[in-house]
């Protein structure tokens, strides 16, 4: 009788595992399908709409009523945008990484640092856009490029300073070591050695938040404005591709909705660039500096 | 001539004594060795030396250590100028990520030192590598050295005094991670060279190498004992009798027996050191 | 260097403070707890009752959670316990590039495929709705924060020792028990902050929601409904903002109540996760 009841048991444990088993592979075949089939109907429905002629030419005439033109206007201002808000956003955030080091900041100061950034990175994106707001409200801005550039300067800080900091991190204590040991000060072990050996690591920062920035929508939406022309100064309006979408997927007319699949596509196409580019730079980083 | 004297050197880590009391003179232009079991404060001590222990907060230093009759812990000693003075390998090579030429050349350039001073170097270099049949200014068809100017030749005479210079001299220009282990100990012994300093410490410097590579690290050292003051902290028995004129003996944080080579390891007065010694304890 | 790490936290605390400031006006005129539980919206007149959307966003977050929870906890302990070291080497960055999706990106994908879905299921079980609504809301919200959920419980998994799961298996357990019984005992803490963020991030996200769940100022009677959360709020009305007296603060207030809870949230989770992963060294 017992040795039926101990059968039972062990198939009844195999069974649960088994159950397990089928909820765990549907669970991750439901993550994976979930991204695949957000290409592939992005993909699907914006290459139909795709043309040279709507990558080059801005909107024309009834381009919201389903005329001429095209999404130029979108493309040059979101490259605008984040490009400048990377480069503003590698400007501070490397001084914050490299500040971050225990040979500058004490155990303390350290960690509440890294909690606040923690709490900045996880902030919604539609927060920094009030403060934006309230910042260009603060300096006499009116919805421009500028507005937006310092805008998604914000969002991006704290995922760049994240991502260099986890490479400033892995520095072994031996080669900064090395460096004191021959005299160097922190400042210019920082600048001449560690800031070398973290090179690579500041590309696929910059990768990683590129790609974040440029599909942020809820930042700009009231600080860059929109605008059908590409932006000749800092205080112009500026386009983006996510806003492009964003409006032309609200109207009634399907040419125009054609073109908010198109715009969403390219807008796509570069995220995945940057983001497998990053990845690959991240695997052949990591190839050198293991020993 | 005692160059370097430890003063009641007392070192802790929070509440824990690393090293106690410690008093000894270590003689000039030779070859010290501190030798004992592991953990037991070696390798703090010497990085006592060159204020590398600096660099942890929980590490505190009482006592003095004099280099030179001034006390390097002294408020406004000139750290800078001590890591000059006193040069560390430590028992990784750890190679900085430049060119092997970089390499060399950072712990000059980083001194900032002027046209004069870069001569004068120059020429105490090549008096050095006189004295032991080098001669500088072998181009061999290397990359990169077409000008002959100071920095050039003080990396090739630093080089040439680790033993690494032929087997580099083509490729000064490659990243320095690209060479092998032992190549690496001894970039490193030139890194440390080419600032000039008086003293130089040693952490292990052969315990991650292969054979050869550990005897050409030894034999150099025997080389350049004659124009510098060298400390080695081995665990290494064998190699402290190869290369040792001195003998420190360190077990648990104290300074147990300390004396000339030929003294401690043939007669050493404290039972600890002859238990040791004879392979008792390691 | 300093500096620029301070300056890094006074940004958080500039944040917090200027959207208080410019929420000061609507907080001070009216009752708190008129703003927090009245339903009634009327910014033309005056009547600013945020009720409807705080139920809205915790609505929303709600049912994405539910959705997300069991998916994400099996696809975690899958990857970290079962997967084969090339399966996880494949799906690990593709979960970070699901990350990296723009969330307008989401949105469409909700418009064209989710909304249409939802009321289609609608019809099947009788109840009439166009599809934006809470469910659609949830949806896609659940999709968003599947990376963040997998990725920060698969990093607890696998802090848990090796040892205690073989002390398991040795007892004779099935792999699936030593998860139940020992992974998940001691990770338990950390799935519960990888959830936890996931809510912060889901109780924020702005424009994919927006598109999919309606924007109708009413509280939802159920999940086929639509409904308003905070973000979509202030994300369809900047544009009257500063036209309607109060209007403008009452928007920063929702900013506001945003980032205190989301920081919150953050504050709470991190911490705990700092704590685990000292703990999970030592």
């Amino acid at each position: 009788m017992a040795a039926e009841k101990e059968g039972l048991r062990l198939i009844l444990r195999r069974f649960e595992e088994k159950i397990a088993k089928v909820l765990m592979l549907a669970s991750i075949v439901l993550v994976l399908a979930s991204l695949a089939g957000i290409i592939a109907v992005i993909a699907i429905r914006g290459v139909s709409a795709l043309s040279i002629s709507l990558l080059i030419q801005i909107p024309k005439g009834g381009f919201y009523l389903g005329k001429e033109g095209g999404i130029a206007n979108a493309i040059v201002g979101s490259l605008y945008l984040s490009l400048g808000a990377l480069f503003l956003s590698i400007l501070f955030g490397l001084p914050i990484a490299f500040g971050l080091q225990r040979e500058f900041t004490k155990r303390r100061l350290g960690h509440i640092t890294r909690l606040t950034l923690d709490v900045l990175w996880g902030m919604p994106s539609i927060v920094y856009g009030a403060f934006g707001f309230i910042i260009m409200l603060y300096l006499g801005l009116r919805a421009s490029l500028l507005g937006g550039i310092i805008t998604l300067t914000l969002l991006m800080l704290p995922i760049m300073i994240r991502a260099l900091e986890e490479v400033v991190r892995m520095v072994p204590v031996e080669l900064k070591e090395v460096s004191y040991s021959l005299g160097a000060t922190k400042l210019e072990t920082t600048l001449r050695v560690v800031f070398k050996q973290v090179f690579p690591g500041i590309i696929t920062a910059s990768m990683l938040a590129f790609g974040r920035g440029i599909g942020d929508a809820a930042s700009i939406l009231f600080t860059a404005g929109y605008t059908d022309n590409i932006p000749r100064s800092l205080l112009e309006p500026a386009a983006s591709l996510p806003l492009a979408v964003f409006f032309q997927i609200g109207t009634p007319i399907p040419e125009v909705q054609q073109r908010a699949y198109a715009s969403a596509l390219v807008l796509l196409f570069i995220v995945l660039l940057a983001s497998i580019a990053s990845e690959i730079l991240k695997r052949r980083a990591s190839r050198y500096t293991l020993r | 001539m005692a160059h370097i004297s430890l003063r009641n050197l007392n070192v802790t880590y929070g509440p824990h004594g690393i090293l106690r009391d410690i008093n000894v003179d270590i003689p000039d232009k030779k070859i010290t060795t501190i030798i004992g079991p592991s953990g037991c404060g070696k390798t703090t001590l010497l990085k006592s030396l060159n204020r590398l222990i600096d660099l942890t907060d929980e590490l505190h230093v009482g006592g003095e250590v004099l280099i030179d009759g001034m006390n390097i812990y002294d408020e406004d000693a000139d750290v800078l100028a001590l890591r000059k003075k006193v040069g560390f390998i430590s028992q990784k090579p750890c190679p900085l990520p430049m060119s092997i030429y970089d390499n060399i050349a950072f712990g000059l350039r980083i001194h900032r030192l002027n046209k004069a001073q870069l001569l004068n170097q120059l020429k105490h270099l090549e008096e050095h590598c006189a004295e032991n049949n080098i001669s500088l200014g072998d181009t061999g068809g290397s990359v990169g050295l077409s000008k002959k100017t100071e920095m050039n030749l003080l990396v090739e005479g630093y080089l040439r005094l680790a033993g690494l210079w032929d087997e580099v001299k083509e490729r000064l220009t490659f990243p320095a991670s690209m060479l092998s282990v032992g190549q690496q100990q001894r970039l490193a012994l030139a890194r440390a060279l080419a600032v000039e300093p008086e003293i130089i410490l040693a952490d292990e410097p052969t315990s991650a190498l292969d054979p050869i590579s550990a005897k050409v690290i030894e034999r150099q050292f025997q080389v350049l004992k004659k124009n510098y003051t060298i400390i080695v902290v081995t665990h290494i028995m064998r190699q402290a009798k190869r290369i040792a004129d001195y003998v420190i003996f360190i077990y648990m944080g104290e300074l147990v027996e300390h004396g000339p080579a030929s003294e401690i390891f043939t007669n050493p007065k404290d039972k600890r050191t002859h238990e040791y010694v004879f392979g008792e304890i390691s | 260097m300093r500096i620029a790490v301070i300056g890094a936290n006074a940004l958080g605390v500039l944040i917090a403070l200027g959207l208080i400031i410019k929420s000061w006006p609507i907080l001070t005129s009216k009752p708190l707890t008129q703003l927090l539980f009245s339903s009634e919206w009327f910014p033309l007149k005056g009547k600013f009752g945020f009720y409807p959307f705080i139920i809205g966003t915790i609505e929303v977050t709600a049912i994405a959670m539910a959705i997300a929870i069991p998916i994400c906890l099996f696809s975690a302990i899958y990857l970290s316990e079962y997967a084969p070291k090339h399966v996880r080497a494949i799906i690990r960055p593709v979960i970070d590039i699901l990350a990296g999706i723009p969330s307008v990106i989401f949105g469409l994908w909700g418009v064209i495929v989710v909304v249409p879905f939802v009321r289609w299921l609608g019809e099947r079980l009788g109840v009439h709705t166009t599809g934006y609504s809470l469910l659609s809301g949830g949806i896609i919200l659940s999709i968003m924060v599947f990376p963040i959920i997998i990725s920060v419980s698969m990093e607890v998994m696998r802090t848990v020792p090796i040892e205690a799961r073989e002390t398991c298996l040795s007892l004779g357990t099935t792999k699936w028990e030593t998860v139940k019984w020992v992974v998940l005992r001691n990770a338990m803490r950390g799935i519960i902050a990888a959830i936890v963020l996931g809510f912060a991030r889901a109780f924020g996200e702005t424009i994919a929601v927006l598109m999919v769940v309606g924007n109708v100022a009413k509280v939802p009677n159920s999940i086929f409904e639509p409904a308003y959360p905070l973000a979509s709020l202030i994300a369809n009305n900047y544009g009257e903002m500063m036209s309607i007296p109060m209007y403008d603060s009452a928007l920063m207030l929702a900013a506001l109540i945003l980032f205190m809870v989301v920081a919150g949230f953050n504050v709470g989770a991190h911490y705990t996760l700092w704590r685990l992963r000292r703990r999970g060294l030592g």
